[in-house]
C-alpha cells in the first residue's frame, strides 16, 4: 500500500484531486466557460481541415511575419484573460465596503491582480510589442527575414509556454497572492508554500528565454541585415527604438532569470540569500529585481515611441522633425534606464545620499522624453494632417502620456514618494503610462500596418469607436485611483471600511466597462473588416502614402519580402524612391535562398512546457525525464545540416510580375 | 555581405542574399555578453551576501586554496589546447582539431571533478548551501559557473561527433568558434571567481 | 557571388564566416601573462606577502583586470574593428552594466544596512 502510494508520488508529485479548485464556483464556471469555448474551436478547426495547415503554415513556420502575427494574436487572447482579471477587480472594489465583503475572497483576490499584473506586462505588452518587431523590422530595413529565423519560432513558442503554464494555473492548483513582482518573504516557502509562486517562476523563466534569444535574434538582425545604403542614421525611427529596445532586452533579462533562480533555490534547496534567517536579505531580491525591472518598463515604450513617429510623419505628409534629436534621446534613455531602478523603492530606506542620486536620474530620464513630444508637436506643425484613426492614437496618446509623465515625475521626488509609495497614485501613474503608451501605441500600429497584413484596411467607423471608448474609459477608471492614492487609498487591499471612498471606485467601475466596449470594439472591428474586404482593399501596398521601405512591397508582403533589395539614398527611403520615380525590375530574377519551416521550435519549446509543470508541481520522475528529453532534442536538431532552400528563379518571377500587374 | 550586385545598372535595387555574414558569430557574442550579466547579478549577492556567515564558517575557514589553484590551472590548460584546435583547425586538420579537443574536454572534465570534491566536501562537513546567505551565494555563484563548464563538456563532446560525421565543413567551423568563444568565456569568469571569491575571501 | 548561385552545394560556395585569425604565438603569449598574472596573486595572498588586506585586495583586483584584458586580446581576438566595432561597443557596454549592477548593488544595500539595521554593522 505504501509503495504504491509512493509511487503516485513520484509521478503526480503534489498534484492531488484537491488541486483543482471545485469548490470556488466562479472559477468552476471560468473553466466551463473556456472548455466550451475551447472545444468549440477545436471543433471548428477539425471540421474545416485547418490542421495540417496551421500546422505547415503557422506553428512550425520561420517566417518572421507569421510568427509576428501569432505574437499579436497571443498578445490579444492574453489581452482578454487579463482584462477579465481587471473589471472583477473593479467589480469586487466597487462593491467591498463596510460591511460588505465583495464577492471575491481575499486569497482568490490577491491571486487576480498578480495575475492581471503578470499576464498584462509578460504576456499582453511584451508579445504585442515582440510581434510589431517581428512583423516590421526585417521590412523596414529590406531584409528577407531575421538573422535567425528558427531561433525566431523557438521564441515565440517559449513566450507561448509561459502563457500556457500561467493558464493553467488558473484551473490547475492556484497562483502567486504575491504581487506582480513576487517579493519574498512572503514568496519564500515558509509564507508561500503552495504551488502559485512556482507557477510565476517558471512562467517568467521558460517565456524569459523566448524573450532573451529574440532579443539577441533582432539586435543581430538590424545590425547585419540592412539594406545596402541605410547606414544607422538613415534608419527609421522604429528601428532605431527597436535596436535599443533589444539591446535592453539582451542587458536586462539576465538579471531576472538570476534573481528568479535564486528564488527558486531559496524555495526549493532551502537556501538562504532571500530569507529571514541565516542572513539572508529579502531586499537585495527588490534590488535585483529592480535593475531588471526598470529597463523593463522601457522595452516596452521604446518601440512605441518609434511607432508614433512613424505615424506622426506619414500622417502629417512631413518628415519627421528632428531625426537625430530623436535617436539620441533614444540611446540616451537606453543608458538612463539603468541608473534609475531604486526609485521604485525610495522607501527601502537607504538614505538621503542614495534616494537624492536616484531621484535625481529619475528626473533627467524625463527629459529625452519630453524631447520627443516636442518633435512629434514640430512634425505636425504647419503638416497636411489627415486624422485618421492612427492619429487619433497618437493624439490621444500624447495628452494622456503626458499626464503620465508628470505624475511620474512628483513620484521620482523621494520625499513625496514617501507619501504615495504604494499608493492608488501609483497604480494610477502606471497605468496612465502603460496604457496611455504602450497600449495605445500598440493599437495605433494595428490600424497602421493592418493594410500590410492582411490587403485590406481596418474599417474607420470600428476604429474610431475603439478608439474612444478606451480613451473615455480609460480616464473614467484611472483619474479617480488618482483622487484615491492622494487620500491616501494604499493598492491591493481587497476591502476598505471608509464608505466615502465608494464612490470613486464606482466612478472607476464605470470606465472599465468603457474599456471593455471598446475591447469588444477591437475585437469587431477585424470582423467587420474581413467581411468588407472587397470594399476596403488595398492594392498598392502603399494605402497611407507611406515614407519608409514596408510599404514598398506588396501587401501581404510575399515570403521572401523583396525579390530585389532596395538601394537606400537617405531617410525614409520608399518616399525618396517614389519622388524620383524609382523603376522596379521586370527581369533578371534570381533564386532565392530561403530558411526551411521546422518542428523543433515547437517541440522543444513543448517539452520546456512540461518541464515546467513537472517542476511546479514536484514530479520529479517526469521532470527528470523531460529535461532529458529537452537535452535530446537540443542535441537532435543539432544534428540537422539542411535547414534552407531556394524558391527557383522562375517562381520568383512570376510572383513578382503578377503581383507588379495588380498594382498597375 | 560579399559583394552586392546592381541589376541592370538599376539604382534603386540590388540583388543580395538572404544571409548576415558572421549574424551566429555576433549573436553568440551578445548571448555571451548577457550571461555575464547573469554573472554581473550573481557576483552583486555574493558581494552584499558574503560576510552573511550567520554563525557559520567563513571563507578563510573553507577555502582550499591549493585546490583552487590546481582547478585554475586546469581551465588555463584548457584554454590554450583549445586554442591548438583553433589553430589546426584553421590549417584544415580534422584529425589535429579532434584531438585537442578532446584534450580540452579532458581538463574540462578535471576541472568539474574537482569542484564536485570541492562541494562534497564543504556539504559533507555542514557547509551546505543551506548553512549561511553566504554559502548560498557562494555555491550559486561558483556552482553556476560550473554548471556552464557542463554545458560546455556536453557541446564539445556533441561537436566531436558532428566533426567525425561531417568534417570541417563551415558550419562545424562556425560551432567550433562559437565553443571556443564560450569556452574562454568562462576561464574570463573563472578570473573573477578566484580573485573576488576564493583570494579575497581567504584572506582574514 | 549572386550570379554564380548554383542550386547545389550549398555549403561550399556560401560565403565564408570571416573568424578572426589566430596564431600560435599569440595563443603563446596569452598563456604565459596568464599563468604569470595568476600565479602572483595566488602567492601574494597564500603567502601573506603585505599586512594590510586593502593593499593585496587592490593589487589582486587590478591583477585581475588585467588578465581579463589578457584573456580579451589574445583568446577572444577582441579588437575594435571586428564586426564593424559592435563586439568591442558590446563589450564595453556591458562592461559598464556589470560595474552599475555590482558597485550599484554594494553602494545600496551598504547604505541601507547603515541606516536601517545599525547593529548589524561591524
Amino acid at each position: 500500500m505504501s509503495e504504491s502510494f509512493d509511487l503516485g508520488k513520484l509521478i503526480f508529485g503534489r498534484l492531488t484531486l484537491e488541486s483543482f479548485p471545485f469548490h470556488d464556483p466562479i472559477i468552476v464556471a471560468t473553466f466551463i466557460m473556456v472548455a466550451l469555448g475551447g472545444s468549440a474551436l477545436l471543433v471548428a478547426v477539425t471540421r474545416a481541415g485547418l490542421w495540417g495547415y496551421l500546422w505547415r503554415e503557422w506553428f512550425t513556420s520561420i517566417d518572421h511575419k507569421r510568427i509576428g502575427v501569432m505574437y499579436m494574436i497571443l498578445g490579444i487572447v492574453m489581452l482578454l484573460r487579463g482584462f477579465a482579471d481587471a473589471i472583477m477587480m473593479r467589480l469586487h472594489q466597487a462593491m467591498a465596503f463596510g460591511d460588505s465583503m465583495g464577492y471575491l475572497p481575499p486569497d482568490h483576490y490577491d491571486q487576480i491582480f498578480t495575475a492581471h499584473g503578470v499576464i498584462m506586462i509578460f504576456f499582453v505588452a511584451m508579445p504585442f510589442v515582440v510581434g510589431l518587431m517581428n512583423y516590421m523590422v526585417p521590412l523596414q530595413i529590406g531584409a528577407r527575414d531575421v538573422a535567425f529565423p528558427f531561433l525566431n519560432n523557438f521564441s515565440f513558442w517559449m513566450t507561448a509556454s509561459g502563457a500556457i503554464l500561467v493558464m493553467l494555473s488558473l484551473f490547475v492548483g492556484e497562483f502567486a497572492k504575491s504581487g506582480w513582482l513576487a517579493y519574498p518573504p512572503l514568496t519564500g516557502i515558509l509564507q508561500s508554500p503552495g504551488v502559485g509562486v512556482d507557477y510565476y517562476i517558471w512562467a517568467l523563466q521558460i517565456a524569459g528565454v523566448g524573450t532573451l534569444l529574440s532579443g539577441v535574434n533582432f539586435v543581430v538582425t538590424i545590425i547585419k541585415m540592412r539594406a545596402p545604403g541605410m547606414t544607422l542614421m538613415k534608419m527609421p525611427v522604429f528601428v532605431w527604438t527597436s535596436l535599443c529596445t533589444n539591446i535592453l532586452i539582451v542587458a536586462a533579462f539576465p538579471v531576472l532569470t538570476a534573481v528568479l533562480a535564486m528564488l527558486s533555490l531559496d524555495r526549493y534547496l532551502d537556501m538562504n540569500f532571500f530569507t529571514n534567517d541565516l542572513g539572508g536579505n529579502a531586499m537585495m531580491y527588490v534590488n535585483l529585481i529592480w535593475i531588471w525591472g526598470h529597463p523593463e518598463v522601457y522595452i516596452l515604450i521604446l518601440p512605441v515611441f518609434g511607432v508614433f513617429s512613424e505615424i506622426v510623419a506619414t500622417y502629417s505628409g512631413k518628415r519627421l522633425f528632428g531625426y537625430s534629436s530623436m535617436v539620441y534621446a533614444t540611446v540616451v534613455i537606453t543608458i538612463l534606464s539603468y541608473l534609475v531602478w531604486l526609485h521604485h523603492f525610495f522607501t527601502m530606506g537607504s538614505g538621503a545620499t542614495v534616494n537624492s542620486f536616484f531621484g535625481i536620474t529619475t528626473m533627467i530620464i524625463s527629459i529625452p522624453t519630453g524631447a520627443k513630444v516636442f518633435n512629434w508637436l514640430f512634425t505636425m506643425y504647419r503638416g497636411r494632417i489627415r486624422f485618421d484613426v492612427p492619429m487619433l492614437w497618437t493624439v490621444g496618446f500624447m495628452v494622456t502620456f503626458v499626464i503620465g509623465g508628470m505624475t511620474g515625475v512628483l513620484l521620482a521626488v523621494p520625499p513625496a514618494d514617501f507619501v504615495l509609495h504604494n499608493s492608488l497614485f501609483l497604480i494610477a501613474h502606471f497605468h496612465n503610462v502603460i496604457i496611455g503608451g504602450v497600449v495605445f501605441g500598440v493599437f495605433a500600429a494595428i490600424t497602421y500596418w493592418y493594410p500590410k497584413v492582411t490587403g485590406y484596411k481596418i474599417d474607420e467607423f470600428w476604429g474610431k469607436l475603439t478608439f474612444w471608448f478606451w480613451l473615455l474609459g480609460f480616464y473614467l477608471a484611472f483619474m479617480p485611483l488618482y483622487v484615491l492614492g492622494l487620500m491616501g487609498v494604499t493598492r491591493r487591499m481587497s476591502q476598505f471600511d471608509d464608505p466615502s471612498l465608494q464612490i470613486w471606485f464606482q466612478i472607476a467601475l464605470v470606465g472599465a466597462i468603457l474599456i471593455g466596449i471598446g475591447i469588444f470594439c477591437f475585437l469587431m472591428q477585424f470582423y467587420v473588416s474581413y467581411r468588407k474586404r472587397d470594399q476596403l482593399r488595398d492594392e498598392t501596398g502603399d494605402p497611407w502614402d507611406g515614407r519608409t521601405l514596408e510599404w514598398s512591397t506588396t501587401s501581404p508582403p510575399p515570403q521572401y519580402n523583396f525579390a530585389f533589395t532596395p538601394r537606400v539614398y537617405d531617410n525614409d527611403a520608399w518616399w525618396q524612391m517614389k519622388a524620383n520615380g524609382y523603376q522596379h525590375p521586370k527581369e533578371g530574377f534570381l533564386p532565392i535562398h530561403m530558411p526551411k519551416n521546422t518542428a523543433a521550435g515547437i517541440v522543444i519549446a513543448g517539452i520546456s512546457t512540461v518541464l515546467g509543470f513537472a517542476l511546479i508541481w514536484h514530479m520529479w520522475l517526469i521532470a527528470g525525464l523531460s529535461f532529458v528529453g529537452l537535452i535530446g532534442a537540443i542535441i537532435a536538431h543539432s544534428f540537422n545540416y539542411k535547414r534552407d532552400y531556394y524558391i527557383p528563379a522562375e517562381e520568383v518571377a512570376t510572383v513578382e510580375l503578377q503581383r507588379r500587374e495588380v498594382i498597375a | 555581405m560579399s559583394q552586392s550586385v546592381a541589376v541592370n545598372s538599376n539604382l534603386d535595387f540590388v540583388v543580395r542574399d538572404h544571409h548576415a555574414p558572421n549574424g551566429t558569430l555576433l549573436g553568440f557574442w551578445l548571448y555571451l555578453m548577457s550571461d555575464c550579466l547573469v554573472f554581473a547579478a550573481l557576483f552583486a549577492t555574493y558581494g552584499v551576501l558574503s560576510q552573511s556567515y550567520a554563525g557559520g564558517p567563513t571563507g578563510a575557514e573553507l577555502f582550499d586554496l591549493p585546490l583552487v589553484a590546481l582547478n585554475t590551472a586546469f581551465l588555463l590548460f584548457s584554454s590554450i589546447t583549445y586554442g591548438f584546435a583553433m589553430l589546426q583547425m584553421q590549417q584544415g586538420k580534422k584529425h589535429g582539431t579532434m584531438i585537442w579537443l578532446g584534450i580540452t574536454g579532458l581538463f574540462g572534465a578535471a576541472f568539474l571533478a574537482v569542484e564536485l570534491y570541492e562541494f562534497y566536501h564543504l556539504i559533507h562537513i555542514g557547509a551546505g548551501p543551506q548553512r549561511s546567505a553566504f554559502l548560498s551565494s557562494f555555491f550559486a555563484l561558483v556552482g553556476t559557473h560550473g554548471l556552464h563548464v557542463m554545458i560546455g563538456l556536453i557541446w564539445l563532446v556533441t561537436l566531436l561527433f558532428q566533426l567525425s560525421k561531417h568534417g570541417l565543413i563551415q558550419e562545424n567551423r562556425r560551432r567550433l568558434f562559437c565553443l571556443s568563444m564560450f569556452w574562454h568565456f568562462l576561464d574570463v569568469i573563472w578570473i573573477g571567481v578566484f580573485t573576488f571569491v576564493y583570494l579575497m575571501g581567504s584572506m582574514t | 557571388m549572386s550570379d554564380v548561385h548554383t542550386h547545389d552545394n550549398h555549403a561550399e560556395h556560401h560565403h565564408h564566416e570571416e573568424a578572426p585569425h589566430a596564431s600560435f604565438s599569440g595563443y603563446m603569449i596569452g598563456f604565459l601573462a596568464s599563468v604569470f598574472l595568476t600565479a602572483i596573486p595566488f602567492w601574494l595572498v597564500m603567502g601573506g606577502v603585505f599586512e594590510s588586506k586593502a593593499t593585496t585586495s587592490l593589487i589582486i583586483l587590478a591583477f585581475a583586470a588585467v588578465q581579463i584584458v589578457v584573456h580579451m586580446v589574445y583568446f577572444l581576438h577582441m579588437n575594435f574593428h571586428s564586426e564593424g566595432g559592435w563586439n568591442m561597443l558590446s563589450l564595453l557596454f556591458t562592461a559598464v552594466l556589470l560595474f552599475i549592477t555590482l558597485f550599484g548593488s554594494l553602494w545600496v544595500m551598504y547604505n541601507m544596512n547603515v541606516n536601517m539595521m545599525p547593529g548589524m554593522m561591524q
